[in-house]
């Protein structure tokens, strides 16, 4: 039965295993395990990041497609919904208009795309992807009448999303059990369905014959697959997942702006956490996404106590200043890709054997 | 309708690349259950040749018929599912997936379930059954969850044929199929390719280099030179001839031929 759910693609690392039961648990009682406003934020974060990695690592690691429009289809899925919204008011309705209206459109653009420029070589697609997403870019920021420009959107989400919507008056286990709850495990369970789904399409005839594709397109031709379709397939999938992930944050958020979803730094820490996760394990993207935005998030703290501890070496404390965090990422990063050029997922599992 | 029709033909077939001429007015025809061996120096265009009918190259003129139909026009995997297949002169696999995975891919491919984004591959167990047949007639179903970057040479060959097998198409284009295999490894090739043969369905286009091999199978030898067809009949009559002599038996002062 749970091998059916994770579709046979197991672990296959003990050490693997628990990581990911660890990381499990601990999103899915985040709201009691951590509470405050920011711990919640952060898990939130996750939740969707695991969604929009690996929905890049389908890209990436299964089909060997460099894109880099995935921020685009995060964008038109959170815009869609936040369009909706704004538009059609806080309702169920408009929330699955504007998701859908969003995923269908990343198709679209997604489908066009990839049939305009996946018969050539792969330089070319991650040129126009680049070309495309950076004029979406520039077209959202100019369209304020629509969008709200760079100051993007603030709009209103269904009553029991929010923290003014209270399901039980006392508090459980010191926590309220708020609309803001409610928000977290919708994200949350939605995140968890479409990593399912994807892990399923991964493990499927589909996915097979993707990695062979990547492994050898000229074969691939030649046994009988059309690599234009199949090809044009991942890349549709992808940008629907990715869609699906910003309508996430787009409900989680209440505010959609180009900084959240568009933005070339999300794009490149998008591709690092695929390859510090490891590139063609979708476990690679639930480690990178994590371990990433955990990074991101409280190594600044973390610095800020280190360098507070250290205050009477002169030398050392400077160098752990607070506000030198992205320097120690980027550290980070580099010892990652060093020590597990496979990614996390990579070295556990080549470390079983 | 097929009485009728050779099942493979070419019609002036040619290519050229830029001012050179790599394949020049190639009319053959090939029967039904027939294995033709395409013999010739290096750079004569065989390998080209072989482009031309699976579609990896278009013709510059003329044409390629399979059971009467033109597919010339066709793309790679078209010509596959009419019932093209190809092994190929380098080894050409799936190098990061195991042995296994790789002619289950085949079978897949021709069970036309690759789009199939929701069930589990694995589940499929009629696909695994398939590969692992193939594997063992190709006597490499103890390496079959190997990956094949890690396979030796003359496994890698013995499994660029399996793929070939596992496809059955209607006709077999083997490009060098015991190039760079160990002596005791080329009779577990040969006797595959004697068994496709004795299958009467299937047609078999073999360049190959080893003369000992194409006395051993060919009903027919064809001659390219400089891409051009010159000699076509009995493999007896063939091998007589001054420039297969020449090619083959090292007389000419030009390089000699694979000696192994």
């Amino acid at each position: 039965m749970l091998t059916k759910l994770l579709s046979g693609d197991t672990p296959r690392s003990s050490l693997l295993t628990v990581i990911l039961l660890i990381v499990l648990v601990c999103l899915a009682f985040a709201p009691f395990l951590f509470p405050g406003t920011k711990s919640l934020e952060t898990a939130a974060r996750i939740c969707i990041f695991i969604v929009l990695v690996a929905s890049y690592d389908l890209l990436l690691g299964y089909a060997g497609i460099v894109s880099f429009a995935h921020t685009m289809f995060f964008g038109i899925g959170a815009y869609g919904t936040a369009l909706a919204l704004s538009a059609t008011g806080p309702s169920y309705v408009s929330l699955a208009w504007g998701t859908l209206a969003g995923a269908v459109l990343a198709a679209v653009f997604a489908l066009a795309i990839g049939l305009f420029s996946l018969r050539v070589k792969a330089i070319f697609f991650a040129m126009v992807t680049l070309a495309v997403a950076s004029a979406f870019a520039v077209l959202v920021s100019q369209m304020s009448w629509l969008t709200g420009g760079e100051d993007g959107l603030n709009y209103k989400i269904p009553r029991e999303l929010t923290p003014a919507f209270k399901l039980v008056e006392e508090k459980v286990l010191d926590v309220r059990i708020n609309g803001k709850l409610l928000a977290y495990y919708l994200v949350f369970f939605a995140s968890a369905f479409l990593f399912l789904v994807m892990l399923r399409i991964v493990n499927s005839p589909f996915g097979r014959t993707l990695k062979a594709v990547r492994d050898n397109a000229f074969r691939a031709e030649a046994i009988g697959y059309r690599v234009v379709w199949y090809r044009t397939t991942a890349t549709v999938l992808s940008a629907v997942m990715a869609a699906l992930a910003g309508s996430l944050l787009a409900v989680w958020l209440r505010y959609t702006g180009p900084a959240t979803t568009l933005s070339m730094e999300i794009m490149i820490d998008i591709l690092l956490m695929v390859v510090i996760g490891g590139m063609g394990t979708l476990y690679g993207a639930v480690l990178g996404a994590t371990l990433f935005i955990l990074a991101q998030t409280y190594l600044q703290n973390l610095m800020g106590i280190a360098s507070e501890a250290t205050s009477a070496v002169p030398f050392l404390s400077t160098l752990v200043a607070p506000e030198r965090w992205l320097l120690w990422l980027g550290v980070l990063f580099v010892l990652s890709v060093y020590f597990f050029p496979s990614g996390i997922v990579g070295r556990l599992r080549a470390g079983r054997a | 309708m097929t009485k009728e029709h050779p099942i493979l033909e070419t019609r002036d077939l040619t290519i050229r690349f830029g001012g050179h001429v790599a394949v020049d007015h190639v009319s053959c025809s090939f029967d039904r259950g027939t294995l033709t061996a395409i013999v010739g120096p290096n750079g004569a265009g065989k390998t080209t040749y072989f482009n031309l009918i699976s579609g990896q190259l278009s013709a510059t003129s003329g044409s390629v018929w399979l059971n009467g139909e033109a597919i010339t026009r066709l793309s790679v995997p078209e010509r596959t599912d009419r019932g093209i297949g190809r092994a190929f002169q380098l080894t050409n696999l799936f190098p990061t997936l195991s042995v296994r995975e790789n002619v289950r891919l085949v079978a897949q491919a021709k069970a036309r379930k690759g789009f199939d984004l929701f069930s589990i591959a694995e589940s499929h167990v009629e696909l695994l059954e398939r590969a692992d047949h193939v594997l063992s007639e190709v006597r490499l179903i103890d390496q079959a969850e190997q990956l094949v970057s890690a396979l030796p040479h003359g496994d890698q060959r013995k499994l660029e044929v399996a793929l070939l097998i596992a496809l059955g198409p209607q006709v077999l284009m083997f490009d060098e199929p015991t190039a760079g295999m160990s002596v005791d490894e080329v009779p577990v090739i040969l006797e595959l390719i004697q068994k496709l043969k004795a299958d009467m369905d299937r047609t078999i286009l073999l360049v190959e280099h080893k003369m000992d091999v194409i006395r051993t199978l060919a009903d027919r030898i064809i001659v390219l030179h400089n891409g051009a067809l010159v000699a076509d009949g009995e493999p007896a009559e063939v091998i007589a001839l001054p420039i297969v002599q020449e090619a083959y038996l090292g007389k000419a002062p030009a390089e000699p031929a694979e000696v192994a």
